[in-house]
């Protein structure tokens, strides 16, 4: 068994230590927002935070996030929702959307780091591939939210 | 009971609440498909008629029969329903429409084909008119309520009035009354510049449901007692399985059974990890048939000889050619090509399918077209098509990939034949996906022009080799060799040009093609930059050259003059920077393109800004046309560099790290210019591409002196010599 703090939730999970953490949220909890893309820590679609920083939780042994603060984005805002997730609507960001949790999650990491990213800054963050071309909004949404009192 | 209650009578919806709900606490309760239809269910709404479902409370639910990938098209329609239905488009949400009642229904709901572009052209005059029709029918009802004449009463955001008296009436107060009366026989359309609520840039109505990350996609399926399937096909394509040893995967965690059919292996277990896992494990040796051998070389060979065929087919004659050539001051030939493409949706293929113990099939899947799934499902089941069910998922991308082709469903199908009364979620691995596409074609195309003494184009020749899409997943609807995907923009030119001939050779190989994001759109790349190297051969600019060829009043010229206009063609630019444009129109619009590039002394490619003018008639929603013209031009930046190359029969790329989509600083500034003229209905999904890649390498050449002919663009192509 291994625990596993998820949005302030402890699950005990039955699963080999190895399995992807992505797998245990998808499968084992039923958290789908955080999604499959490529399996190898390269698209970002499956970020999520491991004690407040930005992984791929697809290359993340569920063993290695035991012990620690694991938030989704179905826990990034308590209440309603977040500054990021807000300015995301007001810039009507998504596409098809299958990528953007994984974008939000980065974009609410880098602006807790980075109140008052610069184009660099998020550029350096913001890796996460999008098939759609959403670049653009994705952009002027973290300018926004910045602006956006939490 | 509500009307559609009544008409559906579907045991197989019920059944599938009461064993949600029978499954009990947890997960089970709580998740919900946003779009999945449900309007009706439980709550005493109305059915006015088949798209547009009101609540007491004045709830309007418009369905919508046509898919969502991201192009904005359940927005865009249920726009138009309610502009026409006047209700207030506050209270109005969207549902797909069900692919098994379409077929009960005698396909009230006509197609749910979502490609090409059609999504809101193709299907705009009759869902307008459903909302023209339920808005007549709920003033009558009103009128009837109040003994009046319906003449007398008006409605405006979900609220009937009637002028003498000022007496109101709510939609959701009259709604059942109306859905009793008879349909109006012919009903008046609004003219688009009285719109209220379609053409204006209203937020999507899938997008908060997105950004919370809700179940919505394919993928996200959860069904009480589902299990979780990996699927292994043939590394070469057509080939089959020859022997299967299971014996380690059977023994691992998880493992619920090893599914063997003729074309896959698939691994069922109780998670999609340990399925993948076990699959991994399974010692699978395939009969590759005879292909095995086939690479690059063996395809490029197939298209040079179809090039050289002396039966080639013709597309397109006009005028004498030969006699133009003869007589041309100047003759200019150039040999363009381009490799394979994945469509790579960041969602993989994906099919939940749940054969129950009656026999009855039912679906979720990412498709891009409902009936076809039903069709596949059913087929594939051995059952009528009354006998399943597609549940439509919101899709994780589609660019073609998920219409015709209905592969993903056929396998979701199968393995839950073998797994009967059990659910059954199938997921590819991306390795799959990139590996079992249906590819845009690779292409070689030999161009010739001639021109006379004053620099104009007299003569025009193109000769086109590459697969027929049409041949893969429509045999037969391609006529005397001609398949209208690969010829078009280079058979039906706006160009004023007296002599053409465009013949092509139908050269099919292994490699599965399809629909990939404006089928075509190569033709466009290679006439765009060719007809650049003709305007230098003309000594002429590159726009002027063009206009020079293009009529008074063709809708080309018109987006061609305000591209250039608003990009500021001909005005300086900075110093390393190159300016490059192009027309291609194509799926109902007309588009045109200006790109800004610089190139890095390593060879590296960097586009600016791409300023694009489209006239599509008519706009429903300008931001997500604007959203859309981003989506091309980033599609189009990747199609520049990426290829799937083949070795031993197989594609060689495997996931992101060796087919590579842009990142986000590689996004240029995109400026789409609107210049609908009305008068008929363009689509947006891809006319944004079709000037993309040639305005990029135009500006390349502006800026390089260097003419790129053949893709992908390698960085040793621009290196700095």
């Amino acid at each position: 068994m291994i625990k596993l703090n998820v949005n302030g939730r402890v699950h005990e999970v039955d699963v080999e230590p190895e399995m992807p953490l992505l797998w245990v949220l998808r499968d084992h909890l039923h958290l789908s927002g955080t999604k499959y893309g490529c399996g190898i820590s390269l698209c970002g679609a499956c970020t999520v935070h491991l004690d407040g920083q930005p992984v791929r939780s697809c290359g993340l042994p569920a063993a290695a996030a035991a012990g620690k603060r694991i938030v989704t984005i179905e826990g990034i805002s308590e209440h309603g929702m977040h500054r990021v997730q807000q300015a995301w609507i007001e810039h009507q960001v998504p596409q098809c959307g299958y990528c953007q949790t994984g974008m939000i999650m980065a974009a609410v990491s880098l602006l807790e780091k980075k109140p008052r990213p610069t184009d660099a800054d998020i550029e350096n963050a913001m890796t996460n591939l999008c098939r759609c071309g959403t670049y653009a909004r994705v952009r002027e949404a973290i300018h926004a939210a910045a602006t956006i009192k939490s | 009971m509500t009307n559609r209650a009544q008409a559906l009578k579907s045991p197989q919806r019920r059944d599938f609440l009461k064993a949600s709900a029978a499954a009990g606490g947890g997960f089970v309760l709580e998740f919900s498909f946003p779009f999945v239809a449900r309007a009706a269910m439980g709550r005493p709404a109305t059915e006015v008629n088949a798209w547009i479902v009101i609540h007491p409370d004045d709830r309007v639910v418009i369905r919508i029969a046509r898919s969502e990938m991201g192009q904005g098209t359940y927005t865009a329609l249920a726009q138009l329903v309610a502009e026409e239905l006047d209700c207030d488009w506050a209270k109005v949400s969207a549902e797909f429409a069900s692919p098994n009642e379409n077929v009960r229904r005698s396909r009230v709901w006509g197609s749910m084909s979502t490609g090409g572009s059609q999504g809101v052209r193709s299907s705009q005059d009759y869902v307008r008119k459903a909302g023209a029709a339920a808005r007549e029918m709920l003033i009558a009802a009103a009128a009837a309520q109040w003994k009046v004449s319906a003449s007398e009463c008006s409605a405006d955001k979900g609220v009937i009035t009637h002028g003498p008296t000022k007496r109101t009436l709510r939609y959701g107060q009259v709604a059942a009354q109306a859905a009793k009366l008879r349909p109006p026989g012919d009903v008046a359309l609004r003219d688009a510049k009285d719109w209220k609520i379609a053409g204006r840039p209203l937020h999507r109505l899938d997008i908060p449901d997105k950004v919370l990350g809700k179940p919505v996609f394919a993928t996200d399926v959860v069904l009480p007692g589902m299990l979780h399937a990996s699927i292994a096909q043939s590394p070469v394509f057509g080939g089959k399985v020859k022997s299967v040893d299971a014996a380690e995967a059977e023994t691992m965690r998880g493992v619920k059974k090893v599914v063997r059919t003729e074309d896959f292996v698939a691994v069922v277990a109780d998670s999609w990890w340990r399925a993948n896992r076990a699959l991994g494990k399974v010692r699978i040796e395939w009969d590759v048939g005879a292909y095995g051998q086939a690479s690059d070389a063996t395809i490029t060979a197939m298209l040079r000889e179809g090039l050289a065929d002396p039966k080639i087919a013709e597309a397109r004659r006009t005028g004498d050619v030969s006699g133009a050539f003869s007589s041309a001051a100047k003759t200019v030939e150039a040999e363009y090509g381009s490799q394979y493409l994945a469509h790579a949706t960041m969602e993989p293929q994906a099919c939940t399918a749940w054969v129950k113990p009656d026999g009855f099939v039912e679906v979720w899947t990412s498709t891009q077209d409902g009936m076809a799934s039903l069709s596949a499902a059913a087929q594939t089941a051995g059952v009528p098509l009354e006998r399943a069910e597609v549940h439509k998922t919101m899709l994780g991308g589609g660019f073609g990939r998920r219409g015709a082709p209905q592969d993903f469903v056929r396998q979701g199908v199968a393995i839950a034949m073998a797994m009967r009364g059990t659910p059954v979620k199938m997921m590819w691995s991306r390795e799959e996906d990139m590996q079992h596409d249906f590819y845009r074609p690779a292409s070689l195309v030999k161009l010739r022009a001639g021109l006379d003494a004053q620099g104009k184009v007299v003569a025009f020749e193109a000769k086109i080799a590459c697969p027929s899409i049409l041949e893969v997943l429509m045999p037969g609807a391609a006529r005397n060799g001609i398949d209208f995907t690969a010829v078009r923009t280079l058979s039906d030119m706006p160009y004023e040009i007296p002599n053409q001939k465009i013949d092509y050779a139908m050269r099919n190989g292994h490699v599965p093609v399809g629909f990939w994001r404006a089928p075509g759109q190569q033709n466009g790349v290679y006439r765009e930059c060719f007809l650049d190297e003709l305007a230098q051969a003309a000594g002429k600019d590159p726009l002027e050259f063009r206009l020079a060829m293009l009529k008074t009043g063709d809708k080309n010229r018109l987006v061609l003059e305000a591209a250039a206009k608003a990009a500021g063609w001909g005005t300086a630019l900075p110093a390393g920077a190159g300016r490059g444009l192009a027309v291609v129109e194509g799926f109902g619009s007309y588009a045109a393109g200006v790109a800004e590039v610089s190139v890095s002394p390593e060879g590296g490619l960097k586009v600016h800004r791409y300023v694009v003018a489209i006239d599509s008639g008519y706009v429903v929603n300008p931001d997500t046309c604007a959203a859309q013209a981003e989506s091309n031009a980033v599609y189009g930046l990747g199609a520049l560099t990426q290829s799937c190359t083949v070795r031993d029969g197989r594609i060689e790329q495997s996931n992101f790290h060796d087919f590579r989509l842009p990142l986000i600083g590689d996004m240029p500034k995109v400026e789409l210019v609107l210049v609908p003229t009305g008068g008929f209905w363009g689509g947006h999904g891809e006319p944004g591409i079709l000037p993309f890649q040639a305005a990029v390498l135009n500006a390349v050449f502006a800026l390089t002196g260097k003419r790129i002919r053949s893709l992908p663009l390698r960085k040793e192509d621009l290196r700095k010599a």
